[in-house]
């Protein structure tokens, strides 16, 4: 088993470290050797990650079938609800130091340390892996869907392929645009370094090495945002995403001072040293008992870290009498409330989804990779990572901020007429349910959800982009209508992608042929249903949160609110799809001059279609949901009595699918009917209104203009931070700038006259006394000479009576004063 | 005979003497103020040869005289050169018109 963690470590390595090598040859030498009308670079781009998710899928493709639990082989159309257990249970133990696994209950994990950065004390910076079924199922569906988004950027971008592109939205101050060199290369290049933070963020082993990716991603995203940096909402967009991950990030930090503080540790995994002592990591060191209940002191305030093994290497906390550790109970969930609050910046959680929307200013693929499917998710990602460390209160916060986000962002996609900004409003309300789903217990459910919503949003991004191409750079869905016969590629795969966000499916059919495909062929709770992923994957949350509401009735609503969100979004969903395909062409102008968009743009919807369709096939019993459900923390499948200690309960997992004794439907079905009739009902109503026209919209609009308004204004949470922290943010600034102003400035001023003053007075010094003196002694050596000069008559007779008189007068003074003798 | 003391001798160098300053002082013609140099210089030998015979010296006072006439006759020679020349700028060995260099 050591031999396949080391070949997934290689193959997700080498996936993980293609981007980046992508991008340096792209920043480097593209320019250079290929220039500005290459492709070059982008076929490597592609190369690279393409080549990436060949690894991926490999090491995916490998782990099903040694680790994991062998659906493919046992396939049957009456799969119990039991989970299969692992046929060879891997052993615990690991030969090869480097290089670990872990393997309590139905986890099997891969960890080691690809290299040690720095040590400081007992805190070791590295970088480790931390490899499971969900690193796996993130990197395959990353890299495929980033090759399929860097495919149609080829076709999308393709006008960026010229040496002096015209930004016909950037108007220069002659009132002509603004011209630039184009920046097709430089596209790709972020496109990789992104692909390379993401897959790093995914595979970290440390949560210090996540929140270092987490961080460069955040990077790319400002990039890729203001890819238009000239344009002033593109620059305005980027800044407001970077600023608001900022406020999340800062909860980060907090949560990871603690978590060192407190744990001494950024590891995920169990660190094994040289001489085959074991120290735990972040997980081990909150080992839940049987109940789902910490080891706690006798006060029962804190909680006592499992770090000692017994026998069987199962964690445990040490006796009484030995040294131990433990943590404030509120520290913990402060540590993961902090956490949690990076995962609300990056994935736009409320409060702080307001970025989200204003990022669709980036290039449309961007929007589609970055903004919906893949960096959004590391917010989930994180939280799904994380979860061991989460108590039940935090769970609690997380399934309520997830489902007012989830709730809020449907109702401001109803009113939104730009396409992607539709789509944008909608990623935000899926990101909220997947959050819900973690929040209330469905650990795969929630992660199930990331998986298949990556797939379908990418998808209808990406018909997004095809349509905006086509309609040559026109978003607003008013003035679109009847492109289904322009573009019919399009609009199928968008189609398929729309019926899968809003979960519909129709129960009982049952498509003969599937029988002879042994892996399409799953039965599923509610009969043969055929449907696409969304279905599934909402299914298994809402499933869920009945189950928690039932468990706790006190928060009903996380069960109401997400159900009557699934109508909504089945309801914005075909009113997008309505609008755009259907109808009379509203602007006749454009629609004569609309086309379908090439092959390189359209063959990446159409795979992106298949695996939006069929990727979650067999729902809860499929491939996928078992694979992630087999890295579920190991406590979270019981579900949690909380009655005893004042908190929430968790659901447990199979009682869900189990039908009462005396009869009804299970709570899995009674929520999949609940999502279904709300999903039908608001496909029925968007489909009256917008395709049929029973009502116009209009009318509507004009009837409920207040509530238009107030979700036209997105329920004014920008005017709101306008006015609580940027307008505050301003008067602050002033009121430094006026100190600056008035008081460093003066200062300084009155230094420089100081200064001035000084220097004046030294160099009167200057010239009065020092120069004064050299000059008198020049002036009088001048003067003595010019004295002098005038007995140098060069009369040679004159100069002889001198002589002549001087001697005479020699003498006679000699003679006189000589004494005699 | 009488023997004379040197007292005559040296009057008479003394009148020479003088009379070569007077001549130096007073002759604007360079070669007249080069005679009156000889004359000094006669002078000088004279006193040189009077202190030589009356006093117990030898024949050093008529060595330097000696030495004195070949050093007077390189002197006029350099000093003739320079009137040469000096007539050729000037047109004139009047040594008051050769104040070039006065202060």
């Amino acid at each position: 088993m050591d031999s396949l963690g080391n070949t997934l470590a290689n193959l997700l390595t080498i996936a993980w470290l293609l981007p980046l090598f992508g991008f340096v040859v792209q920043i480097l030498f593209a320019l250079k050797w290929w220039g500005r009308k290459s492709k070059t670079g982008a076929y490597l781009a592609i190369f690279c990650i393409g080549a990436g998710f060949v690894c991926s899928s490999t090491a995916f493709y490998k782990w099903d079938t040694q680790a994991g639990h062998l659906v493919f082989k046992e396939a049957k159309p009456a799969a119990t609800a039991e989970v299969a257990a692992p046929e060879s249970e891997p052993t615990a133990e690991a030969s090869d130091e480097h290089h670990h696994k872990k393997s309590s209950g139905k986890q099997t994990v891969f960890s080691g340390t690809f290299y040690q950065l720095a040590q400081f004390g007992d805190l070791k910076i590295s970088l480790d892996y931390y490899i499971d079924s969900l690193t796996l199922a993130m990197f395959v569906m990353v890299t495929l869907i980033a090759t399929c988004i860097h495919i149609f950027a080829t076709g999308y971008m393709s006008e960026e392929l010229v040496e002096d592109y015209v930004d016909h939205q950037v108007h220069t101050h002659d009132g002509g645009h603004f011209h630039r060199p184009g920046r097709f290369y430089r596209f790709f290049s972020y496109l990789s370094l992104f692909c390379f933070a993401m897959l790093g963020l995914v595979i970290a082993g440390n949560i210090f090495q996540v929140f270092i990716f987490w961080e460069l991603v955040g990077i790319c995203s400002y990039l890729l945002i203001g890819f238009y940096i000239e344009r002033h909402s593109a620059s305005t967009a980027a800044n407001k995403a970077f600023i608001v991950n900022r406020v999340g990030d800062f909860g980060f930090i907090i949560g990871l001072m603690i978590l060192w503080t407190s744990f001494g540790t950024f590891n995920f995994a169990d660190q094994h040293a040289a001489d085959h002592s074991v120290k735990p990591g972040l997980f081990s060191m909150v080992t839940r008992d049987d109940h789902g209940e910490f080891a706690k002191t006798s006060g029962g305030k804190d909680v006592v870290l499992t770090t000692q093994q017994d026998g069987h290497g199962a964690w445990q906390a040490p006796p009484e009498s030995s040294p131990r550790k433990t943590i404030a109970y509120t520290l913990l969930i402060v540590a993961g409330l902090g956490v949690f609050g990076g995962c609300v910046g990056k994935s736009a959680q409320f409060p702080l989804q307001t970025w989200l929307p204003d990022a669709m200013e980036g290039p449309t693929p961007v929007s589609a990779l970055v903004h919906s499917a893949t960096m959004v998710a590391a917010g989930v990602y994180l939280a799904g990572r994380f979860y061991p460390m989460f108590t039940p209160e935090v769970l609690l916060t997380i399934a309520y901020v997830g489902c007012i986000t989830a709730f809020v962002a449907a109702t401001i996609a109803i009113v939104a007429t730009d396409i992607k900004k539709v789509l944008a409003y909608s990623t935000i309300s899926q990101l909220g349910y997947m959050m819900l789903g973690l929040g209330v217990g469905g650990w795969a459910a929630g992660l199930f959800h990331l998986i298949t919503h990556a797939f379908f949003k990418s998808l209808m991004f990406l018909c997004s982009g095809s349509v905006i191409a086509g309609c040559h750079h026109e978003q607003e869905m008013p003035k679109m209508g009847g492109l289904l016969r322009k573009m019919p590629i399009t609009a199928l795969t968008m189609l398929v992608g729309v019926i899968a966000i809003a979960g519909l499916a129709i129960p009982g059919v049952y498509l003969k042929f599937w029988w002879y495909i042994p892996y399409l062929s799953i039965n599923s709770d509610h009969g043969y249903v055929l449907s696409f992923s969304g279905f599934h994957s909402k299914d298994a949350i809402l499933a869920t949160a009945l189950g928690y509401t039932k468990l706790n009735p006190l928060h009903f609503l996380l069960f109401l609110i997400p159900l009557l969100t699934a109508g909504i979004t089945s309801f914005y969903m075909f009113r997008l799809w309505f609008y755009t395909f259907l109808g009379k062409p509203r602007d006749q102008h454009l629609h004569d001059h609309v086309h379908e968009s090439p092959w390189v743009m359209t063959a990446p919807l159409l795979v992106l279609a298949f695996f939006a369709a069929f990727c979650a096939l067999g729902g809860e019993h499929g491939n996928l949901f078992q694979t992630l459900s087999h890295s579920e923390p190991s406590h979270v499948e019981h579900g949690f009595d909380g009655s005893q200690s004042h908190t929430v309960s968790l659901p447990d997992s199979h009682s869900l699918h189990v039908k009462p004794a005396e009869g009804g439907a299970s709570t899995h079905d009674v929520a999949g009917r609940s999502a279904l009739l709300a999903a039908f009902i608001g496909m029925v109503i968007s489909y009256l209104i917008y395709a049929k026209r029973v009502v116009n919209p209009d009318d509507i609009k004009r009837q409920a203009a207040s509530v238009h308004a107030f979700l036209a204004n997105k329920w004014g949470f920008d005017d709101l931070y306008d006015v609580m922290f940027v307008k505050p943010a301003h008067v602050v600034a002033k009121f430094a700038a006026a100190i600056d102003k008035f008081v460093f400035d003066e200062i300084l001023h009155t230094f420089v006259r100081m200064g001035i003053a000084v220097s004046k007075w030294d160099r009167k010094f200057d010239e009065g006394v020092i120069d004064g003196i050299v000059n008198l002694m020049g002036n009088s050596t001048h003067s003595l000479a010019l004295s002098l000069r005038n007995v140098q008559t060069g009369k040679i007779r004159q100069y002889v009576t001198f002589i002549a008189v001087s001697v005479v007068t020699l003498f006679v003074l000699l003679f006189a004063l000589y004494p005699k003798g | 005979m009488q023997a004379i003391g040197p007292n005559p001798f040296l009057f008479i160098g003394a009148v020479l003497f003088v009379c070569g300053v007077v001549c130096m002082t007073t002759k604007r013609n360079g070669i007249g103020v080069l005679m009156g140099v000889e004359l000094v210089l006669n002078g000088a030998n004279l006193n040189f040869i009077t202190f030589s015979r009356f006093t117990p010296l030898g024949l050093d006072g008529q060595v330097f005289s000696l030495f004195v006439i070949v050093l007077a006759a390189a002197e006029a020679a350099v000093a003739l050169a320079i009137a040469l020349n000096f007539y050729n700028n000037h047109l004139t060995i009047d040594v008051d018109r050769g104040d070039d260099l006065h202060g």
